[in-house]
């Protein structure tokens, strides 16, 4: 088990250093003012003087969606081990499939319905 | 040297060797792709494109191989470039976002075969990082993780522009990661297994008697152009560009400059090949070439080709990379090819289209294994 992983994470380690690494060499090797001035630390838009605090409040259709994507997302997580052994478990098991995505499509149709995922 | 003095060793060998072409591969595709997409657009568009880097040290003449060394160049110019960081920033969470965004796209990587098990001195080397059972569902784990870069990023950087550019990068990923999961689930039924290297071992088998090969294009094809439009979504690559549209919102990384901003830039060309690569193996066979048996080519007409193991095995990871950069070319080509999505309609495709064609493709499936 652990030595099926074991290039994985050693993978994981090099990809992060990778990064590390690369940023590092940006740090070292990037030029600098001496001292910054004023305009130049401004938050950037345009040229314009920024007003007020950069985080905003934003509609709440994007917490409606990632709701939704919960839903599916683990839908899959579901169908997966089903779709694995779709032809040993037969057709009992595929009805009761078929019933469980239908009842999460009810769901996604009352979420259309009430214009959840409808964009203005 | 003797070959049983090394013998003991020889598994380490090949996992650093595996480590080595898997590490190689996305990165050392990803510059040139940089270039190619930019030689490619001015093509398009009618004009020169890049072709001014010269190679260092020869002065006295001008050699610049259509542009080839600007990827260098570029490299060279976003490492030494200013920092820019304005005052507001939070400053942790700034410096990660660029980190989180290349990790995902490199790691997932690990699980794509890009060749044959190849036998030296009596052991095998598999040409793959991880061969882990669990691979499709690492692959998933791990590509989820890029949106964490994304609105890190744009949350990080106190801007009002990176912060409605993360908020909309991040729905329009988390729509259509469910549409991805759910895409592949066909496939799985189809050939039983989460393991990358046996999807490509099973899309060697034939169909109708040995004349057509049984790869996932063809025994999936909605799946493929499911998947195929719902990664590009995720690496958020034309069509799908609105959420950094240069012209509208410019994006989570207005705030990002020198290699920060660059480091963006690489996640998105690594992911392109890493694209690539996840679908030649599910969808194009991996490293198979139709009829081309372990001991050569065998057709079914009868006709049949004696090969050795060695060639036969350098044939067939020319072909994982060939498959690979026709892929990345396909989607340079889609960029300069199809116009942008305004936001509504890339919800509408995600949520009311691509969904429940992918619920449909794994009903469809489901009916035609079983009877």
């Amino acid at each position: 088990m652990l030595e099926q992983w074991a290039p994985a994470i050693v993978f994981l380690a090099i990809a992060f250093s990778v990064g590390f690494v690369t940023l590092f060499a940006a740090r070292i090797m990037a030029v600098r003012a001496k001292r910054p001035s004023e305009t130049k630390t401004l938050t950037y838009e345009c040229g314009e003087e920024p007003a007020h605090q950069a985080w905003i409040r934003f509609h709440p259709r994007y917490y409606v969606i990632a709701l939704v994507f919960i839903l599916f997302d683990v839908e899959a997580a579901f169908l997966i081990p089903w779709a694995l052994n779709v032809r040993g478990l037969g057709t009992f098991a595929m009805v009761e499939m078929f019933l469980f995505v239908a009842i999460l499509l009810l769901g996604w149709v009352y979420a259309l319905r009430k214009g959840a995922l409808k964009w203005q | 040297m003797e070959a049983t003095a090394i013998a003991p060793f020889l598994p380490y060998i090949f996992d650093l060797l595996s480590l080595a072409i898997g590490l190689g591969i996305p990165l050392l595709l990803a510059g040139p792709l940089t270039w190619a997409e930019r030689r490619q657009s001015a093509m398009i568009q009618d004009r020169v494109g890049p072709n001014r880097a010269p190679f260092p040290l020869i002065r006295s003449r001008n050699i610049t191989v259509f542009g080839l060394l600007h990827p260098l160049a570029d490299v060279i110019k976003l490492i030494t470039k200013e920092d820019t960081i304005n005052r507001e920033v939070d400053r942790f969470l700034y410096n990660l976002a660029p980190l989180i965004a290349v990790f995902p796209a490199l790691v997932t990587f690990a699980i794509v075969p890009f060749g044959p098990d190849v036998t030296i001195l009596g052991q095998t080397w598999s040409l793959q990082i991880a061969r882990v059972d669990a691979g499709i569902l690492f692959l998933f784990a791990m590509s989820s993780l890029a949106v964490f870069g994304t609105t890190l990023a744009g949350y990080a950087s106190a801007n009002k522009f990176a912060m409605l550019g993360a908020l909309r990068a991040s729905a329009q990923m988390i729509s259509y990661e469910v549409t991805l999961g759910l895409s592949v689930i066909g496939l799985i039924m189809v050939f039983g297994t989460l393991e990358p290297n046996a999807f490509v071992l099973g899309q060697g088998a034939y169909l109708f008697g040995g004349w057509i090969p049984k790869w996932g294009i063809l025994v999936q094809p909605l799946g493929l152009i499911i998947f195929m439009i719902a990664s590009i979504a995720e690496n958020k690559r034309t069509p799908f560009d609105l959420v950094e549209g240069e012209s509208e919102i410019i994006g989570y990384f207005v705030e990002y400059s020198g290699m920060k901003f660059g480091m963006f830039f690489m996640a998105e060309y690594i992911e392109i090949v890493v694209i690539s690569g996840v679908v030649t193996t599910l969808f194009l066979g991996g490293w198979q070439i139709p009829f081309l048996m372990d001991g050569g080519f065998v057709f079914p007409w009868g006709a049949s080709f004696e090969m050795a193991e060695w060639l036969v095995s350098l044939l067939r990871f020319g072909a994982f990379l060939f498959k690979v950069v026709f892929l990345c070319w396909f989607q340079l080509m889609l960029r300069w090819t199809l116009p942008r999505f305004r936001y509504d309609q890339v919800m509408k495709v995600g949520w009311r289209m691509l969904l429940p064609l992918s619920l449909l493709n794994v009903i469809v499936t489901a009916v035609v294994m079983l009877y």
